[in-house]
């Protein structure tokens, strides 16, 4: 999906946009951002038709959520996954978007705004919600090339680039934003450091305990971090080269990244003569010095204060749609928390940590699990709290702190959390979830809360699916996905309706909560991603389980030790289970191809083990059944000898390639379907995959190898080679679906090792690749594998760096002894004698 | 053999949260397990189900997932769990000084 709006030439009538109704009152926004479009989604919830309404946006796209920048550099997002408001919502509410175009004069006389291309148009309400500007520190080098600031996604743009060319960043600011930018780039496999001015990371949000816990464990993770750290100047010829400090160290960079603070953007205010402090100065209404212009987000400042943080702004545009349908309610200062995952660490931070006169501090510190808590009370209230590593409590927290409640009754307990201090020491998180006020924060990137999450489920959202789509509650990183669904289940009892499915019962999780979620917290073994996702069984069970083997395997080639007792017995023994524990035996004949030495092999198999039947599979193969787990290793060693290797006839892998006998000797035939076939089976077999993966080449539409009924499929023609994907033979058929035609065996060769990538990256384990496709369409795998070229190299390189460690054939280790014990009995014993025989 | 104690080895030959088998000649063969907390079971090596072999399941908690058709059989008892009826017969087995010893007699019964 293509989300750029390229900047339209100046409309001759400005002020009678298309699609709306002429004569209501017209409501210009200057902002695309966050904080206008929410709170023109809220003046619309509240009275859809009674302004007009036009936006600028600076940047030349649709509204997204620009705290989801991170996740998108870090690789776990795309930017369609961050996109609030797509397309379709502007044209829906009649809503004029004049993006990439940004407002440049506002002419209050004459009631206008200008753009920087000329346009004029004429406003009834003003609304300026401009946002902050990245502060740029002014040391000599700063407008080097290669120095950025981290704002929006053109920023992020640039940080990918440069993270494919590799090297060194240096990243200036150990705020929030510099060390998600900072773990977004070491992600991304540059060696990042860190320079921090302050002498610990995040001091607005952290204590020092906390700061401490957070360095350590970025230092673990490969990144430096170096605090005290002041920047003289930025060093480079042409680009950026180094990063020179006051005590004169240098520190080599590729990438100079800027995220040492934003400014509220107030120059167009200022100009147009508003009233202007820190920030735009604004009544409770959101209105600033001119009744006709409002202003809101980033850009204002409210009763002395200005905020940098997603919360209050959600209060704010609340407050302003209430004013423009004439029933003022009024914003109060927020009280902020702050609860982050900072480089997939869970961080935690509210109120007034700082301590001082009168103040009292509760601490609980777990080093072996990492965990810090500091709860900060002052008059047996909470005032503030600190956590690190265990966050869950942090809503509760901030819910007592804004309530202001006496927690004298319970203070000694208060520490250990919501569970214990509610009383008998028994988690009931049903209970916890229920005793939360109405106002309590559930959802942190959307800022929603419990009483809207309530009234959505109310209106008839009754799945997670619908609730996300209706408020947009744990719609964006997905933390709050188990609030959400207590809330529902408080709500609704059994009538909750199933939305994706967890894995099993071991987890909530869903499978892509818990791939992403693998990704994103760099988790490498199954017992970390049991652990960190709070599984509910000490080793998981039998469904499970063979999924995060697979999961971990496909996200680190190369890295991750597969963990044979999570394979199902097939996989572990490389052979099919039959119904009387003996197992068949299919060696690969690439292509479907075989020769006199290998059936003369085969045969002799078959006699020496005394196997009762051999049989030709459909995918044109030799199957030996009647095989013993203890001559498994011998029948390998034999079959190996005449150069046969697995079949992977048993594991959710390549299967076979069947093809047809082609141009070689067939009088139909347009190309070499056999060569296609070989050269396609030599490359991808060993890949381990969600599920079976079998292919097929035809040499001409006639189609006697099947192709259509194939995961992938080749139908030769005689300008090239038709691509089919999707297509399966078994209980539901389904015939492929055309991907794309390209003209060279290389061609056909490069888009199926990107489409299999898409496959073992995105579909679900034990997923065939025909309801994979069913369910994230057809478009989808065309945007990724046809018309994105760049994706497709991408993936297809990651395809074959991942075959690099799995073409070793299994076979082979097992005939040389490895795994022995899995072929032999432990002891025997002859009922007369009792002796150990092993 | 220790007294009514069979000794089939050393713990460390069973892979934990994974079986070793034991064969009894004319008889059924035992399944040994070894948990991850390192408990040690012993069933027929015969799912109640279609006689599938437990010894090849995925080891899970305590309990085992037959290979066949992923019928989950309880390890200290040998019954099948959930919605499914059916037990295989259990055999006494214990760990001393790291050696694991199947009891004699059940072992001859299952071989009988």
């Amino acid at each position: 999906m293509d989300f750029l709006v390229s900047a339209s030439d100046p409309d001759p009538m400005p002020d009678t946009p298309s699609g709306a109704a002429p004569g209501l009152p017209h409501l210009v926004v200057i902002g695309n951002g966050m904080a206008g479009c929410r709170a023109v989604e809220e003046l619309i919830a509240r009275d859809a038709g009674r302004y007009r309404v036009t936006i600028f946006g600076a940047e030349p796209r649709v509204n997204y959520n620009r705290i989801m920048l991170s996740p998108v550099l870090a690789g776990e997002k795309t930017f369609d996954d961050i996109v609030i408001n797509d397309a379709a919502w502007y044209a829906d509410n009649a809503i004029d978007l004049i993006a990439g175009d940004p407002v440049a004069a506002i002419d209050r006389t004459a009631k206008t705004v200008t753009s920087r291309s000329g346009r004029s148009v004429r406003y009834d309400k003003l609304l300026i919600a401009t946002g902050s500007d990245p502060f740029i520190i002014p040391v000599p080098g700063k407008d080097l090339p290669g120095v950025i600031s981290f704002r929006d996604m053109d920023d992020v743009d640039h940080m990918l680039a440069a993270a494919d060319r590799g090297g060194s960043a240096v990243v200036i600011g150990g705020g929030l934003l510099g060390l998600e930018a900072a773990h977004g780039l070491s992600l991304r496999g540059m060696r990042v450091t860190v320079l921090h001015l302050m002498p610990t990371l995040m001091e607005r949000q952290l204590d020092e305990a906390a700061a401490w816990l957070l360095k350590s464990a970025l230092e673990a993770r490969g990144q430096t971090v170096l605090t005290g750290a002041d920047t003289a100047e930025i060093l480079g010829d042409g680009k950026v080269e180094a990063v020179r400090l006051k005590d004169g160290r240098e520190i080599p960079a590729d990438l100079v990244v800027m995220a040492v603070g934003i400014r509220p953007s107030v120059a167009l205010a200022r100009e147009a003569g508003l009233a202007v402090g820190r920030g735009i100065q604004v009544d409770d209404h959101m209105v600033t010095s001119d009744p006709d212009v409002l202003a809101v987000g980033e850009c204002v400042e409210h009763d002395g204060q200005v905020y940098g943080l997603v919360a209050p702004l959600w209060d704010m545009c609340r407050a302003l749609a209430d004013g423009l349908v004439d029933q003022p309610s009024g914003y109060r200062a927020s009280v902020t928390s702050t609860k982050l995952k900072v480089a997939g660490l869970d961080v935690f931070s509210a109120g007034d940590f700082a301590g001082g006169e009168g103040c009292e501090d509760i601490v609980l510190r777990d080093a072996s699990r990492g965990v810090y808590k500091r709860v900060v009370l002052k008059h047996d209230r909470v005032v503030g709290a600190v956590l690190y590593g265990d966050t869950a409590d942090g809503g509760w927290y901030f819910d007592l702190m804004r309530r202001g409640e006496d927690i004298s009754a319970t203070r000694d307990l208060l520490i250990f959390g919501q569970a214990f201090a509610s009383g008998g020491g028994q988690a009931d998180p049903k209970a916890a979830v229920a005793a939360l006020s109405d106002g309590a924060e559930i959802c942190g990137c959307n800022g929603v809360s419990k009483g809207q999450v309530v009234s959505c489920i109310a209106k008839g959202a009754h799945s997670l699916d619908a609730v996300r789509s209706g408020c947009k509650a744990s719609a964006s990183c997905g933390s709050c996905t188990g609030l959400v669904e207590t809330l529902l289940a408080l709500t609704l009892g059994e009538d909750v309706e199933a939305g994706p499915k967890t894995m099993c019962k071991c987890t909530s999780f869903g499978h892509d909560d818990v791939r992403r979620e693998i990704v994103a917290q760099g988790m490498r073994s199954i017992p970390e991603v049991m652990h960190r996702l709070h599984w509910s069984t000490p080793d998981g069970c039998s469904s499970c389980r063979p999924a995060l083997n697979y999961y971990l395997l496909c996200a680190l080639p190369g890295e991750y030790e597969d963990d044979q007792q999570s394979r199902f017995v097939n996989e572990r023994l490389h052979a099919n289970i039959q119904k009387d524990g003996t197992y068949s035996v299919v060696p690969r004949m690439w292509g479907g191809i075989t020769s006199p030495q290998e059936l003369r092999a085969i045969a002799d198999v078959v006699e020496k083990y005394d196997a009762p039947m051999v049989k030709v599979t459909g995918g044109q193969r030799l199957d030996i059944f009647g095989i013993k787990k203890e001559d498994l290793p011998a029948v390998w060693a034999d079959l190996n000898a005449a150069g046969m290797v697995s079949g992977h006839a048993y594991g959710k892998a390549l299967r076979t390639v069947k093809t047809c006998v082609g141009s070689e000797w067939c009088r139909f035939g347009t190309q070499d379907s056999t060569g296609l076939g070989v050269k396609l089976e030599r490359g991808f077999w060993g890949s381990w995959m969600p599920h079976k993966f079998k292919m097929a080449v035809s040499g001409c539409p006639r189609n006697c190898a099947e192709a259509t009924i194939k995961d992938f499929g080749v139908v030769c023609v005689d300008s090239g080679y038709e691509l089919h994907v999707g297509g399966n033979g078994g209980i539901h058929v389904r015939a492929t679906d055309l991907l794309t035609k390209v003209a060279s065996e290389e061609e056909a060769i490069h888009v199926a090792a990107a489409f299999v990538q898409l496959y073992r990256e995105e579909a679900r384990y034990l997923e065939r690749t025909a309801p994979w496709i069913e369910r994230v369409g057809l478009q989808h795998i065309k945007d990724r594998v046809v018309e994105d070229a760049a994706g497709r190299d991408a993936l297809a390189d990651r395809f074959w760096y991942s075959q690099r460690f799995s073409q070793d054939d299994p076979w082979a280790e097992r005939a040389s002894g490895a795994a022995r014990e899995q072929h032999a009995h432990m002891a025997h014993f002859q009922p007369q004698m009792m002796e150990v025989a092993e | 053999m220790i007294g009514d104690w069979l000794d089939i080895g050393w713990l460390d030959q069973i892979p934990a949260r994974g079986s070793r088998t034991v064969t009894v000649a004319g008889g059924e063969e035992v399944a040994v397990f070894r948990t991850a907390d390192n408990r040690v079971f012993a069933l027929a090596n015969r799912c109640p189900h279609k006689g599938g072999p437990l010894s090849q399941g995925i080891v899970h908690g305590h309990s085992v997932a037959c290979p066949l058709h992923n019928w989950r059989i309880a390890l200290a008892t040998g019954e099948a769990q959930g919605e499914d009826k059916g037990c295989a017969p259990t055999i006494p087995v214990k760990v001393d000084a790291g050696r694991v010893l199947l009891c004699r007699t059940s072992t001859l019964k299952a071989a009988a």
